[in-house]
């Protein structure tokens, strides 16, 4: 006996929800200090500032100690550590997913436009200079600690006998 | 042979593998070739067989008699004070060290590996200052 079915294909309709925000893992809290894993600046410790409403990590370097800018990173490509800096002297409620859109270029697609030399990189915007100065001055003044400095300068290295699944954090 | 630790009745043993793991127990009587009874009722251990390839013999024995009560084990375990002996020997040292390093922060290791760079820095030093030169 074949199973029952309707004569014509239905479509099933989906309830789409709405996408939750991504949980903060690992009890992490801003000033934490975190690992990056991926990336132009993997294995750099850099500083928690906040959940932005994408769900995405906002991390500064400081850039002086480490290179590392403000920044969007996921959860997942990151590993908290234990250690914890003071950021309350920093301001970056200012600081959101849309501060970090990409600026919309009007180029119409004609051939001419196709074939011209490529113009060169816009230069980092100085408000985005100034808006990681005033973010950073908070932070890094607050640092006493010389080794805690160095420890942020410098990045997470593997070495031989170390295992992830093994270390704590 | 002068200095060999022995598996006897009232040898303190340390066990390395298993749900024991970590923990200090006295061996009351020998099963077979392979297996021992122990009991450490003052660490935790209940009176059961253990395996010898999972305890290490330690340098200290107890005057228990064989299959000796568990009580009375204990009596002498605390009146021997094991456990503060243990912690203070060279094995028991050992063992709280690699402990600890096993549960160092990532901060932690950080600040470790700086003070060794630090001492094989004076090291050298001091090394060059001896060396023969050729």
């Amino acid at each position: 006996m074949v199973k029952w079915y309707p004569t014509e294909d239905v479509q099933k309709v989906r309830v789409k929800r709405a996408n939750k925000p991504a949980r903060l893992r690992g009890g992490v809290s801003p000033g934490q200090i975190l690992i990056l894993l991926a990336g132009k600046h993997q294995g750099k410790r850099v500083a928690f500032l906040k959940q932005l409403e994408s769900g995405l990590l906002l991390v500064t370097g400081p850039y002086k100690l480490n290179g590392v800018p403000l920044k969007r990173v996921p959860q997942a490509y990151t590993v908290p550590t234990s250690t914890k800096i003071d950021i309350s002297g920093s301001d970056f409620s200012k600081v959101t997913d849309a501060y970090f859109a990409k600026e919309k270029e009007n180029t119409k697609k004609t051939e001419e436009a196709f074939f011209a030399p490529k113009k060169e990189k816009k230069p980092f915007s100085d408000a985005k200079k100034a808006m990681q100065k005033s973010v950073d001055a908070g932070i890094v003044n607050k640092v006493a600690d010389p080794v805690v400095k160095k420890y942020l300068k410098t990045k997470f290295r593997l070495r031989n006998g170390m295992f992830p699944h093994t270390l704590k954090f | 042979m002068a200095h060999a630790r022995f598996v006897e009745i009232g040898r303190v043993a340390y066990v390395n593998f298993g749900p024991e793991k970590g923990k200090l127990c006295v061996i009351i009587d020998v099963v077979d070739s392979k297996r021992a009874l122990v009991d450490g009722p003052s660490t935790g251990v209940a009176r059961q067989q253990m395996p010898f390839s999972r305890i290490s013999l330690t340098e200290f024995v107890l005057p228990v008699k064989r299959n000796q009560k568990s009580a009375n084990v204990a009596k002498v375990f605390d009146s021997h004070e094991i456990v503060k002996k243990w912690n203070s020997s060279n094995a028991g040292k050992h063992i709280e060290h690699s402990l600890r390093r096993a549960n160092l922060t990532d901060f932690e290791r950080f600040k470790l590996m700086v003070a060794q760079k630090k001492k094989s820095l004076a090291l050298k030093k001091e090394l060059k200052k001896i060396a023969v030169k050729h």
